[in-house]
């Protein structure tokens, strides 16, 4: 490394709109901190396209601490770059030396189709989660919060499973592109909860449904998702779910499609 | 009915389509190298030919190999379905992936379960179709003296095409005809491509079980922080070492010791 | 003009239910008559929406993010307050009540600040009933900690991930409503302008960020919930794309502007590494409840550190300065969370910082890894220590923390009143966009109740008395107003767009927020001040010439995107140094340093001022004129607020 910092490759994915083919162009990243951020040393470089009068890359990203899921980008074969359980935001450049050359490209899934450069659309997480990743209780009327007394090692397992920040680097990493890491960590998350249970095979159902419609492809258990979830969400939570599957579907009569009770 | 035939359309569904058909192949194999283990008795086949000549006859046993084909049809087909819809979640690949988050294995069950598809159809066609529906394979006759239970065999021709087997006892002698498939082995491990050929097949299947076991205890939703350690030791040791070594012993070991 | 809050006469701790019971109501049958924009989906955008669908209102809600999930919300870290008493320590609903006025530095309503601590436990049990993952006991109950300036636990929360838990709670209620066709989301959609007709706000302007389409969209109640304004510093704990463009377009269009220089420090950042560094990185301040600030004693041990010449283990126990225990004896390191910050500046001003800059002082966590065991901090704080290790390459484990203060939350905001309207007719302010609760110091683990107790608890009712009086009449979309204000906003991004000189809109925002900490930050001076704002009158209007705005309007366009919000950052950074100005006096987070006590402490003026600053814009480059509302105590007794 020089004084004035690391000098890059980067081979990046632009594309124009969703419409339109893309294709890799190699921009050069010159001294670069390894203090900065990956998300940072894009800043820099985006600066200096500004200043020639060209097209800064496009790509997601907001709270850069690693929460709100924003940011994405597959870095050298990885979803947030190589380093495990953090999100790109999150990773700074002293993981990369001197003279290396980056490949980032987006996310890549038939569900979530490129929206601009590095930037897909993960809508298709939302659409899953508002067909039933949720406790179907109002606001108020509700008991007090300690007349539910839940033992703290469900809860604990339940909050592992509610930490995925929803950012789609599981389907990204997934050969299959498959969303089920994301959609078990809900159905897990809610269905060790008492506060779950009622709706805990309806759940499953609606959930599984919407994630086939979307056309993610089916888990393999390659455990791929899990390596890379910038949450470590474990593969656990997918056998939690096809159990919950299984049962409604083959055994518990009460949850038919389109009947309220069994005749 | 609609309720089961959604239930195994979707993404789920196959999978658990996928998880029992390939549970049930395991359980088959455990009963397959323990027959096969009777090639290593130096009876001139005697063992081998009963037993194989039992599969082939005993109805209850004749309905289950039927569920075994069915069983490798389906989920050869599951797979390739699966395998399709999986691509299509996919249209534009990766220019550079990583392989380090995940087992070689895992990641080319389609691959390894391709060559045992291969293999299947080889050695199906080399023994089983051979055995039932021509009369390449030829018979043998083992005569036990019952009062010393000294066996001698020798071969036989019957008489009527439609003949299959017959046990008899006469004079103190207990005669069994029945199809030499010993034979058959016998020739077909004596060639050296046919020997590496079933030991890569071995390799696939150790491969493929090393990961595939597990996976679908994972499919069906059975983890447990007590039991899924023992199923991967399971998975491991016997699906992934011991019968995969079994089978391939078995050639090498014809091969090397033939006459 | 005079600035009616509408705080219900009555005892203090009745004005909350006489009040709901004083409220109109609106017809079951008629609710699916009205539609109400919501502008912003976190705590408080999410909770209303949801909670106005429920009661079978018609929902739009807007985020600029690509989901309601990506609410910064969501990086809050430490806790929620909530008055439930389940540990038997002494709290109360009038003790929130009392510790947060006392922690605002007497500079909010009584009222609403009673109304906030009432709803708390409701919205406990809210969440706890979404299925939120609250950390618990081994006897399966609720666990509690004393969070920053409190001396009692009612702090509760998820590990270091409460704001994310409590915003995915309200993400899928709002989620349940999108299903039932309750509510219609809109993403990647930013408000440009809202929409007076006649003096009520029916709509608003919207641009979608993806294909650059400018709409307009109807309501008969517009409710903005769109959070603060820290970013116009650049540097802050904030999202990047967090801005005040939707309140400062309500503000220009009528709004006024509510205490616009309250802005909170807060003392746990991880400290700046240089000039390419985007953002600044909160680490919750549950912290400081094992955690020891310290600074080398002298000058000499500073600069010896900063050289590398001697190691921070290696600092013996007598040449470490614990300046806030020493200063503060029965607070200690958990002082409210300006004196934290101001004690830390101080530090580094005397020449005392540490690390390669200088400008950072350390959090010691050795004591207590050798008391509690390193398993143990390592279940408090794992995830905390994990985030620092990642950004600094120091392993906390072994040697201190360093911090630095940052920007964090903005008290100020747009001006509301009981009822959560603005001085506009249906036009809401909720969570961190209103003024209200807060006064001149948020104490931690306010802000998420405050959001949720707004989208939760209070618009439901408020909401409902308004277009219970405005009747279901359906909105008129072809009122002129609504293509005059997609006019403007379109002429707007025109001239945006026109702007090809050869400074990126980045460098415009760095340089502003470079002014506002120096000038406008933790400590502000009447020379600084007056300074600042001929320097961000200056740089406006050199935006306006020379900034560099590339693209065009039909795409996405993050250049056009920042221009817009960098340019309303502009004009709000000159409001916030007149309103540091005006307040001649140091009160919470605003510190004039011509008013502080001999011992250096916030020095308020209630004979002067003891008001709300309300600003009413009065056209482009016009000094606004200030209204003032009277804040009326008649609880609890002004005193000087002391952490001794």
């Amino acid at each position: 490394m020089s004084a004035n910092g690391m000098n890059l490759t980067l081979k990046v994915w632009r594309q124009k709109n969703a419409q339109t083919a893309g294709k890799f162009v190699t921009y050069k990243a010159e001294g670069i901190s390894p203090d900065m951020s990956f998300l940072e040393m894009l800043d820099v470089v985006n600066e200096s396209l500004v200043h020639k009068g060209e097209d800064p890359i496009y790509f997601d990203h907001d709270c850069r601490e690693g929460i709100c899921g924003m940011c994405s980008l597959y870095i050298n074969g990885h979803p947030h770059g190589p380093k495990r359980a953090i999100t790109t935001c999150q990773l700074h450049m002293r993981s990369f030396h001197d003279g290396q050359t980056i490949t980032i490209e987006p996310w890549r899934a038939a569900p979530f189709p490129v929206i601009k450069d590095l930037a897909v659309d993960r809508s298709a997480f939302d659409r899953i989660q508002q067909a039933g990743g949720y406790v179907s209780v109002n606001t108020g009327g509700v008991p007090d919060a300690n007349e539910i007394a839940i033992p703290k090692v469900i809860a604990d397992e339940a909050f592992n499973s509610a930490t995925c920040i929803g950012c789609g680097a599981c389907v990204a990493a997934c050969k299959n592109a498959s969303a089920m890491l994301f959609v078990s960590a809900k159905v897990s998350q809610l269905g060790m909860l008492p506060q779950g249970q009622p709706e805990r095979y309806r759940r499953v159902q609606s959930m599984v449904a919407q994630m086939d419609e979307e056309g993610f492809g089916s888990c393999t258990n390659t455990g791929a998702c899990e390596a890379e979830c910038p949450k470590e969400i474990s593969l656990t939570n997918i056998s939690r779910m096809n159990n919950d599957y299984f049962s409604a579907k083959l055994f518990r009569q009460e949850e038919l499609h389109g009947q309220s009770h069994g005749e | 009915m609609s309720e089961f035939k959604q239930t195994f359309n979707s993404s789920l569904g196959k999978k658990l389509i996928m998880a029992l058909t390939g549970l049930f192949l395991c359980t088959f194999l455990i009963v397959h190298l323990g027959g096969n283990l009777l090639l290593f008795k130096h009876d001139d086949g005697y063992a081998f030919n009963v037993y194989a000549n039992f599969l082939t006859h005993f109805p209850p046993i004749e309905v289950i190999a039927y569920i075994l084909y069915l069983c490798i049809i389906v989920h050869a087909i599951y797979a390739l379905v699966l395998t399709i819809a999986n691509r299509k979640a996919r249209p534009v690949g990766y220019a550079v992936t990583a392989s380090d988050n995940a087992t070689w294995q895992s990641k080319n069950m389609g691959l390894l379960g391709s060559i045992l598809l291969l293999f299947i159809v080889i050695h199906m066609s080399d023994f089983w179709y051979r055995y039932k529906y021509t009369s390449s394979v030829h018979f043998m006759e083992y005569r036990t003296d019952l009062s010393s239970g000294v066996t001698q065999a020798v071969e036989f021709t019957p008489t009527s095409p439609d003949f299959e087997n017959s046990v008899q006892t006469v004079n103190n002698f207990e005669i069994v005809r029945v199809k030499d498939l010993h034979a058959r082995v016998q020739t077909s491990f004596s060639q050296l491509w046919y020997v590496i050929f079933y030991v890569i097949a071995m390799v696939a299947v150790s491969f493929h079980l090393k990961h595939g076991f597990q996976s679908a205890f994972r499919t069906l939703g059975w983890v447990h922080r007590k039991y899924t350690p023992i199923v991967e030791f399971i998975g491991t040791w016997l699906f992934a070492v011991i019968i995969p070594l079994g089978f391939a012993l078995m050639p090498v070991v014809y091969y090397f010791t033939r006459s | 003009m005079i600035l009616d809050a509408k705080i219900p006469a009555g005892p203090l701790a009745e004005k909350w239910s006489t009040h709901k019971f004083n409220l109109k109501l609106v017809n079951p049958a008629n609710k699916r008559k009205y539609d109400i924009i919501v502008v912003g989906t976190g705590l408080a955008g999410g909770a209303a929406a949801a909670s106005l669908a429920e009661l079978g209102y018609n929902v739009k809600a807007y985020c600029f993010q690509d989901s309601p999930r990506r609410a910064h919300s969501i990086a809050a870290q430490g806790g929620i307050n909530a008055a439930k008493n389940y540990r038997n320590d002494g709290d109360s609903v009038y003790r929130l009540f009392y510790d947060t006025i006392k922690g605002g530095d007497y500079r909010a309503r009584e009222g609403n600040v009673y109304r906030l601590a009432e709803v708390s436990v409701n919205i406990i049990d809210q969440c706890v009933a979404q299925g939120v993952p609250f950390a618990r006991e081994y006897g399966g109950l609720l666990d509690n900690r004393s969070f920053g300036g409190a001396q009692v636990s009612r702090t509760f929360y998820a590990r270091g991930q409460t704001g994310q838990q409590l915003l995915l709670g309200a993400y899928s209620a709002l989620n349940r409503q999108i299903n039932a066709g309750k509510v219609k989301m809109y993403t990647r959609t930013e408000m440009l302008d809202v929409v007076i007709v006649d003096g009520k706000a029916q709509g608003i302007v919207t641009r979608n960020l993806e294909t650059g389409k400018i709409e307009t969209h109807t309501g008969h109640a517009v409710l903005l919930c769109t959070g603060g304004y820290g970013n116009v510093f650049y540097l802050s704990t904030n999202a990047m794309g967090c801005n005040v463009t939707a309140a400062w377009r309500a503000h220009k269009r009528g709004a006024f502007f509510g205490n616009p220089c309250y802005t909170q420090i807060h003392p746990t950042c991880i400290p700046v590494t240089g000039d390419h560094q985007s953002k600044l990185t909160l680490m919750s301040e549950s912290l400081r409840n094992d955690g020891r600030v310290w600074a080398p004693k002298t000058v000499e041990l500073a600069q010896k550190l900063r050289k590398g010449e001697l190691k921070v283990t290696d600092l013996k126990e007598e040449d470490r300065d614990y300046f806030l225990e020493r200063k503060y004896p029965s607070f200690g390191n958990l002082v409210p969370r300006d004196v934290a910050s101001r004690n830390g500046k101080e530090m580094v001003d005397e020449g005392r910082g540490v690390g390669s800059t200088g400008v950072a002082v350390f959090l010691d966590f050795a004591d207590a890894i050798k008391r509690l065991g390193e398993d143990a901090v390592r279940a408090k704080y794992g995830n905390l220590f994990d985030m620092y290790y990642q950004i600094t390459n120091e392993d906390p484990y072994k040697q201190p923390m360093r911090i630095y203060p940052a920007v964090h939350y903005t008290m100020g905001g747009l001006w509301v009143d009981y009822n959560l309207m603005t001085n506009v007719d249906g036009l809401y302010a909720l969570g961190e966009a209103n003024f209200s609760d807060h006064g001149a110091n948020r104490l931690g683990a306010s802000a998420l109740m405050q959001g949720l107790a707004d989208g939760y608890f209070v618009i439901p009712y408020t909401v409902g008395d308004y277009l219970a009086k405005i009747g279901p009449k359906p909105v008129d979309a072809k009122h002129p107003a609504f293509e005059q204000t997609k006019k403007d906003v379109e002429e707007r991004i025109k001239k945006l767009l026109a702007l090809k000189g050869n400074k990126t809109v980045d460098e415009y925002h760095r340089e502003l927020g470079h002014i506002m900490w120096e000038y406008c930050g933790m400590a502000r001076n009447e020379e600084g001040l007056k300074k600042a704002k001929g320097l961000i009158q200056n740089l406006r209007a050199d935006f306006w010439k020379n900034a560099i705005v590339l693209g065009e309007n039909e795409e996405l366009n993050q250049s056009l995107e920042k221009a817009g919000r960098v340019a309303d950052f502009l004009e709000l950074g000159e409001l916030m140094v007149d309103d540091a100005l005006m307040r001649k006096e140091s009160c919470g987070g605003h510190f004039r340093i011509e008013s502080q006590t001999p011992e250096g402490e916030a020095l308020r003026d209630d004979e002067h001022f003891a008001f709300v600053s309300a600003w009413e814009y009065k056209g482009d480059n016009q000094p606004e004129e200030l209204h003032k509302e009277e804040l009326v105590f008649e609880n609890v007794h002004l005193t000087q607020r002391s952490y001794k």
